[in-house]
């Protein structure tokens, strides 16, 4: 038998690669999970940065501090980037940081895939941001509608580069998604049903299905939009039998299970922080796990609540109204479960249980304004007006970003060995807390007295000038909290000894079982699992009996070290990086610049060949 | 402990079902909303074209319906290239495999003349809402049948060919094809380019013809030792899960375009 060995261009990396190369070439989790972290957070630097800028514009009336072109730039990009470049990447890093470990699994189901995930989002907010060095930044605001993207109202490149940055941003979270989900339907450990299952990982499940199943929708708005603008397609010109109502339909249709993509995650890791700072099982374990899932369910049918002063009609803005307040179930029953796991707990306060009930107070706020729009009238006086940015800052940042910030006090240790310092982590807290209502709050009222979003200036006497005053100083202290967060985060990794336990906090996860940080096999032996929080039950086998009307059997298991053999891990690869360079190349060649189809196909030529390479590349033994 | 070995890279997975194969079938999930956005659209947008060509005057049913049933023809295909594949029976399994996608290849080939039929008759998806919309979603099914046409035939040069010899001549088949194919495409173009002699048309059709036959022929020599290994017959399923879901597409498209809004004409204002 002849066998046919393939060219190989670029040699597999042999071993577990240090230095620039490994950080390249990486497929491990763990790697990836921290890269997405890191540049997470210098987006987010860069987002707050604009988002400043824009407080410092409505510092007062008659603010000169933008023009109103560079206004439009500013609020579009702070939106994108902290939607797209900031939360869902932070969320992807707890996604590829902790599902794997609490599965009891050694790495994601397609390693090289996740790899690839991590560099296309890399290369996507770099071609979207591209945009600031050409003076044509995007700003038709971060739901773009039509008729506004249209070029003869928007003739520079600023909403081409929008379409095609999220584009590729958009494959990078298709890959991510397909991948999430093998993961966790056929990569649980032994004995690990899905019932078994932690509930970040429950959320990380119902996030991935909404992203596989909401961006394929995104995909195609854009590439409508797309050809619109550079094919002369008529897909929202109404001139030619186009509809631009029609770009609203598809983008809320992907716009709606976006937000509880952004907000589930964080879910989920509140569900994990509160019992182990509560020593308590999580209060009604399925009952948050099955209105997670009936939240990005009922997702799908809300949509047109994002545009009922379009004049739909009485019957559509009724079942969007009907369906709307219906999701304040399902995230009602999630409120009262987690403060019926605090209730009658022993409660440890750490920055991280902090950072949770911060979210749960948060949250209940943005949730109850939200509940104020769901009824068609009131949010006739409030849509396009400053309560509705409170509304959404609100379930964003005092949501989202709460409950990610306690996510990263929570598995700090586990990442790097290290704590990150309380005494930093409490004012940290408190300066965003207190920042983030001084912000944000006021805005309520700036709705209620009329003033619309995505103006760049207002004159004075309208009764705005104390409140916008007001917000914007505390814009300035929750960056304040902010850049005591980088601080902690800087001194910790030089200051702080490694000190981590496997268990520092006593909790209740597979990712605990092992040591701080994790070998770059995660786990010697696959773990057998047989309760739900099996390690509690490991270390308190008494408690089993109580809870389980059993005894544990986890005293029995011995390892037996000869059933021990080779871990076999995947090797690095350079192939995901160049994938993911050819793809961003290809799809930015979409840009009308001159020769730019010669830029698109240097990167399909690129991306043709890496896909090739991926696809025979060998396997080291 | 249970004697199963886990130690070694997770081979079995918690449902037993392959994971590629499962991902294949998430991304089949995800793909339905992707052809769902461009199937709403055009129905969104039926009746609003302002100026024809109208899809009354444009669209040529029996043509399609052939074209149609040659893409079904190419899941027959596929299932029976599976099946020999996965009895071990290699040679037929790799004709079968190969037909498929040269089934494929002549969809397209139906495809690029129906685009190239309708722009001559004046209908580009700048022309009115009809083309915008109905060249966008053929255009990306047309698409997938071709990233599915490059699979299968990588495929079938690679995985289901031992020797040089044998992907030559898979090489030359699918060659043999376009080149077949192009000349077909020239009688259409007789008229455009003015100086085209019609023999060297039906050179191209003969020439290819006999290139394809030919080869085809000469990959009937069976293998060296049987070498189809369990992991090429999963690899042939995900790219038939694949194949058959672009299939199932078009039969959506082909109602909705062809037999749904076939008489749909000037807008009713």
């Amino acid at each position: 038998m002849t066998t046919i060995s393939y060219p190989t261009i670029i040699p597999r990396p042999k071993e577990y690669v240090t230095g620039i190369w490994g950080w390249l070439t990486t497929i491990d989790h763990k790697r990836i999970g921290t890269m997405y972290g890191v540049t997470a957070i210098i987006w987010f630097l860069i987002a707050g940065i604009e988002a400043l800028l824009i407080r410092l514009q409505l510092a007062q009336p008659e603010g000169k501090v933008l023009t109103p072109e560079v206004y439009n730039q500013m609020f579009t990009m702070h939106g994108t980037t902290m939607i797209f470049l900031v939360v869902m990447p932070l969320s992807a890093a707890f996604f590829n940081w902790i599902v794997p470990l609490q599965l009891g699994a050694r790495d994601v189901a397609f390693p090289r895939l996740n790899a690839f995930s991590y560099w296309a989002f890399l290369f996507g907010g770099i071609l979207l941001n591209i945009s600031w060095f050409t003076g044509e930044a995007p700003n038709a605001g971060w739901f773009a509608y039509a008729p506004n993207t249209q070029v003869p109202y928007n003739p520079t490149n600023g909403v081409t580069y929008w379409i095609l940055g999220l584009q590729v941003l958009g494959i990078a979270s298709l890959a991510a998604g397909f991948n999430f989900l093998t993961t966790i339907i056929n990569m649980r450990a032994p004995g690990m049903s899905f019932f078994k299952m932690p509930v970040f990982v429950w959320m990380t499940a119902v996030v991935n299905v909404l992203i596989i199943l909401a961006f394929p929708i995104i995909t195609v708005a854009l590439i409508q939009l797309q050809f619109d603008r550079l094919f002369g397609t008529h897909f929202f010109n109404s001139a030619m039998g186009g509809d631009p109502v029609m770009w609203q339909h598809m983008f809320w249709l992907f716009g709606h299970p976006e937000v509880y993509i952004l907000i589930l995650p964080a879910m989920g890791i509140v569900s994990e922080v509160l019992p182990t700072f509560s020593k308590k099982p999580l209060f009604g374990y399925s009952a948050v796990v099955f209105s997670g899932i009936v939240i990005g369910f009922l997702g799908w049918f809300v949509w047109s609540h994002h545009m009922f002063t379009v004049g739909l009609g009485p019957a559509a803005n009724a079942a969007f109204a009907i369906s709307t307040m219906l999701i304040a179930v399902p995230t009602g029953v999630k409120i009262f479960n987690w403060i019926g796991t605090l209730w009658g707990g022993s409660i440890r306060v750490t920055t991280a249980l902090l950072f949770s009930v911060g979210f749960i107070s948060m949250f209940v706020i943005g949730g109850l304004s939200g509940v104020t729009h769901a009824s068609p009238p009131s949010d006739a006086q409030q849509q396009d007006t400053y309560y509705v940015v409170a509304h959404f800052h609100y379930v964003l940042m005092g949501g989202s970003l709460l409950g990610l910030w306690s996510g990263i006090y929570y598995w700090w240790p586990k990442f790097t060995g290290r704590f990150l310092n309380e005494k930093l982590g409490f004012w940290h807290f408190g300066m965003v807390l207190l920042g983030f209502n001084i912000t944000f709050f006021p805005m309520h009222w700036l709705g209620f007295d009329g003033m619309p979003r995505r103006i760049a200036t207002y004159p004075e006497g309208m009764g705005w000038d104390v409140s916008n005053l007001v917000s914007t100083i505390g814009a300035f202290v929750l960056a304040t909290g902010i850049l005591i967060f980088i601080f902690n985060v800087v001194y910790s990794n030089l200051r702080m000894p490694k000190t981590a336990s496997n268990d520092p906090w006593d909790a209740r996860t597979l990712e605990w079982t092992i040591s701080s940080p994790p070998p770059h096999y995660n786990f010697e032996e696959i773990p057998e699992v047989k309760y739900r929080d099996d390690f509690w039950y490991r270390k308190y086998p008494e408690l089993a009996f109580e809870t389980h009307g059993g005894g544990s059997d986890h005293t029995e298991q011995e390892i037996d070290e000869n059933h021990h053999g080779d871990i076999h891990m995947p090797d690095p690869s350079y192939y995901p990086l160049f994938l993911g360079l050819g793809l961003t190349i290809m799809i930015g060649g979409f840009l009308p610049f001159l020769g730019h189809w010669i830029v698109c196909g240097i990167g399909l030529v690129i991306f043709t060949w890496s896909f090739l390479g991926w696809c025979y590349e060998p396997v080291n033994d | 402990m249970s004697e199963t070995n886990i130690d070694t890279h997770q081979t079995s997975t918690s449902t037993g079902v392959d994971n590629r194969k499962l991902l294949m079938w998430l991304f089949l999930g995800s793909d339905c909303l992707f052809f769902g956005s461009f199937i709403s659209t055009y129905l969104v947008y039926r009746n609003r074209s302002l100026s024809g060509p109208y899809p009354n005057e444009i669209l040529d049913i029996p043509i399609t319906t052939v074209s149609t049933f040659v893409l079904l023809m190419s899941s027959l295909a596929m299932v029976l290239g599976l099946n020999y594949v996965k009895e071990g029976r290699q040679v037929i399994g790799r004709y079968w495999t190969l037909a498929t996608a040269l089934l494929g290849m002549v969809f397209l080939g139906f495809q690029v003349y129906e685009f190239t039929h309708f722009a001559h008759a004046g209908l580009t998806p700048r022309t009115n809402i009809f083309g915008t919309t109905f060249f966008t979603m053929t255009g990306f099914h047309g698409g997938h049948v071709t990233f599915g046409v490059i699979w299968l035939l990588i495929f079938a040069g690679s995985s289901l060919a031992n020797t040089i010899r044998q992907r030559l001549l898979i090489l030359s088949a699918f060659l043999s094809v376009v080149v077949t194919m192009i000349g077909f495409f020239m009688t259409e173009t007789l008229d455009v380019i003015p100086h085209m002699p019609f023999a060297v048309t039906l050179a191209f059709i003969l020439l290819g013809s006999l290139g394809t036959v030919l080869s085809l022929f000469m990959l009937r020599t069976p293998d060296a030792p049987s070498s189809v290994i369990s992991n090429q017959e999963s690899n042939l399923e995900i790219a038939g899960l694949y194949w058959h879901f672009v299939d199932i597409v078009w039969i959506v498209i082909f109602t909705v375009v062809y037999l749904i809004s076939a008489n749909d004409g000037a807008p009713l204002l």
